[in-house]
């Protein structure tokens, strides 16, 4: 009833046709994204930031966890691509009446969508829509669960590639949240496809997953230990309800030990950059005067987020296409 | 109705019975084996040259829906489904709604399958009133409705105080008590084993001490009370341990485990099939090896299918918001038979653990063919295939083996002398 | 194999026609803009040589292609270069070959997305009369008619080159 994700999000040329997850993909396509994405950068810039691309296609934004701010970027790069946009918040609206996600999503199909960019709260959701409920709609993964949000993590490798050293020279930290959090899988997963050689995970024990190590990263416990000499720093969001679920003493606890404040960034290489997926919390996991220093590049993200989702969305309508005339063709 | 069968390779492993020969029934019953007696009349021969005859399998955890789920299955469903895949005599757990714990319940659940008429139905009756953890079932009116035994299932008690009282209460009466042991705090929000996969797919997880923890209160509880003990569904090699060590110390504890927990684990939740949500979960690779030695070894002495039959739209839905369980009564035989042609078993040693090994954990009057016996048999074809999925019967399609094959193929059931299945 | 003409010679010829059309339109400090991967390197040449006071651009125009939904979005895809204002400014566009002229299609859409330039004037090496659309050159190299089952490539950037390939069977 499902196929392992490298085979689903691939068509039978090797083309992406969803975008589920970074696990499973080569480094040549992971490095066309990032080529494609530059290429976009530039058509932002210019005084009508749009091409004809996806021009009469329809992009639905299906969004069943409320983020405006992921949102609104995955709206803004179909716009740029000339596509219809249609969004859909669904907690506020069907399956508070009882609709499920199923019923949903092949209601959207019906309209004549054709690509669904979803955020759910279940891990695999992305996976289950495209495997099972709408095969021929290309599907992007806008974060699902605690499994991954990889058109987060592209973002975050074109962030790195336009301002740090080639990838196979860096050592690159995420420092939090990394048990509750799809954007360090996702990292963890695109750092190693793209041959990072030294990924760093630092957190306490109740905030890693068993088995962290199949991800081939070191890790620590000790903020000051794991930054020393990193060129990266990849900060995460801590929600405040890990208080509750007793991972974490208090938030003023996590901060003094794992708060990136100017002290703990001067053990990183002097030029190393400082990120995060946002929204951030100040004082909680990092200082207001990192988030808005020289070495910041949090910004920056946004802007590049817009052209990595251009790219991954055009690249997955194209092979979601290519992939529906070869089986026609065939017939 | 007197059947003669013929020709077929007898198994029975209560008596320890392997040969070819002939089975004669009468009125529901062994009447004779080998030579027909003088004078025997058959109205029906069946020619099972070839097939092998054995005791109707013994399923002691088939969830049958009924009352209250008729969407996903009920009682002369999955029945018939049970009949297909060689069961002849099933124990249906006590989560139906309203929860078997009043006799009504019980009643009427023995009253349908009577009417069905496919296997015989031995209930499980719920431990607490509406296994709510709180207050004592009516545990001997219910053993007098026909429960043959207790269980909370993985729902939790409210404190081991109320745990104790009820094992007490229940060895008093020498009734059994059947343990799925998972600690519900340490399992909480999870749905899949923890380690690496969940770690990477972003499930939830389930660490193995949710199920030690509370297997180790379980151990020293019936130690503490005496009471008679079955765990069923263990999934994890330390739980394995753990029982073993309680046996070799003489604590008369039995086991099952679920069939597929023997073919799956958590590797194969790459994907995100929401039809191997299963609880407990499918654990890792090596604990399913341990699995594997302990039915091997006889410290597990039963397999049975755990089987949860689902509507679609119960499976239609994320990996996490799935409902838990599948569909594998009417495969019970042939998956079972991997394991004989995986080389874990001989043949008479599986169906000792299909058959005998059940019946003797609950003390079930089932699983044997001695003379005087109810005729519960199967014939099924050792070199045969089953296409799974092919004519399914039971409603819920929840199988994630459907579309593969299995060996061995099951040809007839037979039910109290009477033919319920023939392929 | 047939004789093809020598580039360097056929771009002296368009360079001089070029500079002639330009003066005669009044179509003053114009920009060169090359399309990848062939007239951008025609392009260069023809600004080094005939217009070293203009600015240089080049355009990819694979975001604007009319064949996406069917073939897709092709690899390699760079960034457009355009480091100067189009808005009112006279363009000199510049292809390799021009065969159906969708390509100079959407090189005029994508020159559009970035202002409103004053006038377009298209260069092309080579003709090969199959156009699809009602685009010509307004200065040109050569006229072709290829023998079937063969097509021309531009190789380069040094020394330019026309070859005649034949057409992989797929």
């Amino acid at each position: 009833m499902s196929l392992k994700s490298s085979k689903l999000q691939l068509n039978e040329q090797g083309q992406l046709r969803h975008f589920l997850g970074i696990d499973g993909l080569s480094r040549e396509l992971l490095t066309e994204i990032l080529d494609t994405a530059d290429s976009f950068l530039e058509v932002g810039e210019r005084s009508i930031k749009k091409v004809p691309l996806l021009r009469g296609k329809t992009v639905c934004n299906v969004f069943f966890e409320n983020s405006t701010r992921t949102r609104s970027t995955f709206e803004l790069a179909a716009k740029r691509l000339s596509a219809d946009v249609l969004n859909l918040d669904v907690q506020t609206s069907s399956t508070s009446k009882g609709e499920t996600l199923y019923d949903t999503l092949r209601n959207l199909e019906a309209m004549a969508a054709d690509m669904f960019v979803v955020r759910h709260g279940d891990s695999g959701a992305a996976h289950f829509i495209a495997g099972n409920v709408c095969p021929d709609v290309a599907i992007i993964n806008a974060g699902d669960g605690n499994h991954a949000h990889p058109t987060q993590a592209m973002l975050d490798m074109l962030t790195i590639r336009r301002h740090q050293k080639p990838f196979e020279q860096l050592s690159v930290a995420i420092v939090g949240d990394i048990l509750h959090s799809r954007v360090a899988r996702s990292n963890m997963e695109a750092l190693r496809i793209l041959g990072c050689p030294d990924i760093r995970v630092i957190a306490p024990r109740t905030l890693l997953p068993e088995g962290i190590e199949q991800y081939g990263v070191r890790v620590f416990n000790d903020l000051r230990t794991g930054l020393r000499d990193v060129d990266v720093v990849i900060m995460l969001r801590l929600q405040k309800e890990r208080m509750q679920r007793g991972l974490l003493p208090s938030e003023g606890e996590f901060y003094r030990q794992y708060g990136l404040t100017s002290d703990s960034l001067a053990l990183a290489r002097p030029d190393a950059l400082v990120m995060h997926p946002g929204p951030i919390n100040r004082g909680v996991e990092i200082e207001s005067a990192v988030a808005d220093g020289a070495q910041s590049v949090i910004l920056k993200q946004v802007t590049y987020g817009i052209a990595v989702r251009m790219a991954v969305m055009s690249m997955a309508m194209a092979g979601q296409t290519t992939q529906r005339q070869s089986r026609q063709g065939a017939e | 109705m007197r059947i003669t069968i013929s020709g077929a390779r007898v198994i029975d492993p209560a008596s320890q019975l392997d040969q070819i020969t002939d089975v004669h029934i009468d009125h529901g019953l062994i009447h004779a084996l080998g030579d027909a007696p003088q004078g025997f009349q058959p109205s029906m021969t069946i020619d099972a040259r070839g097939l092998i005859a054995c005791p109707g399998l013994v399923d002691l955890d088939v969830s049958l829906r009924e009352p209250g789920f008729g969407r996903k299955g009920n009682i002369a469903s999955e029945t018939r489904a049970a009949a297909a895949g060689g069961v002849t005599s099933l124990c249906c757990p006590p989560d139906s709604r309203p929860v078997l714990d009043t006799p009504a319940v019980a009643e009427l659940i023995l009253d349908r399958s009577e009417r069905a008429g496919q296997a015989r139905v031995f209930p499980i009756g719920a431990l607490t009133r509406g296994l709510e953890g709180e207050q004592l079932s009516e545990l001997v009116s219910l053993r007098d409705a026909g429960c043959v035994a207790f269980t909370q299932g993985l729902a939790p008690v409210a404190s081991n105080r109320i745990l104790r009282r009820a094992l007490e209460y229940a060895a008093g009466f020498d009734l059994s008590v059947i343990f799925m042991p998972q600690d519900a705090a340490l399992a909480e929000g999870g749905v899949a084993h923890e380690g690496p996969t969940a770690a990477r797919l972003g499930l939830r997880g389930i660490p193995e001490t949710a199920e030690t923890v509370a297997l180790a209160r379980d151990l020293l509880l019936i130690e503490q009370t005496g009471v008679r003990a079955h765990f069923s569904g263990l999934s994890s090699a330390r739980a394995i341990d753990m029982l073993a060590d309680a046996q070799s110390r003489g604590l008369p504890v039995t086991a099952d485990v679920a069939m597929y927990q023997l073919l799956l684990c958590d590797e194969d939740l790459d994907g995100y099939s929401s039809l191997l949500h299963v609880m407990p979960p499918l654990r890792s690779a090596s604990d399913r090896r341990a699995l594997r030695q302990a039915v091997q070894s006889g410290v597990i002495q039963a397999i049975s299918s755990h089987h949860r039959p689902h509507e679609s739209e119960a499976k239609r839905v994320p990996f996490a918001a799935a409902e838990a369980g599948i569909s594998s009564v009417e495969v019970l035989l042939p998956l079972s038979l991997t394991l004989v042609a995986d080389g874990l078993l001989e043949l008479p040693a599986l169906l000792a653990r299909l058959t005998s090994g059940p019946a003797a954990a609950l003390g079930l009057p089932a699983g044997r063919l001695a003379v005087g016996d109810s005729a519960d048999l199967v014939l099924f074809d050792p070199a045969g295939t089953t296409e799974i999925g092919h004519h399914w019967l039971s409603r819920g399609s929840n199988c994630p083996f459907m579309g593969q094959s299995a060996p061995g193929k099951v040809s007839h059931t037979l039910c109290q002398g009477r033919l319920v299945y023939q392929a | 194999m047939t004789e093809l003409p020598d580039v360097g010679t056929l771009l002296q010829r368009m360079g001089e026609d070029l500079i002639a059309l330009l003066d005669r339109e009044q179509r003053t400090d114009p920009a060169v803009v090359g399309i990848h991967t062939g007239g951008a390197w025609i392009a260069e040449q023809l600004r080094d040589r005939f217009l070293p006071d203009s600015p240089l651009g080049s355009l990819d125009i694979a975001f604007y292609r009319d064949d996406f939904s069917q073939i897709g979005l092709q690899p390699g895809v760079r960034p457009s270069e355009l480091p100067f204002s189009v808005e009112g400014r006279h363009l000199v566009l510049v292809d390799d070959v021009l065969m159906t002229g969708r390509t100079i299609r959407a090189a005029l859409n994508e020159l559009f997305d970035y202002g409103r330039p004053a006038s377009v004037t298209l260069v092309t090496l080579v003709d090969l009369e199959s156009r699809e659309l009602p685009i010509r050159a307004d200065i040109l190299g050569v006229s072709l008619a290829l023998p079937r089952g063969q097509r021309i490539k531009l190789t380069g950037p040094e020394p330019l080159r026309l070859t005649l390939n034949p057409i992989a069977e797929s």
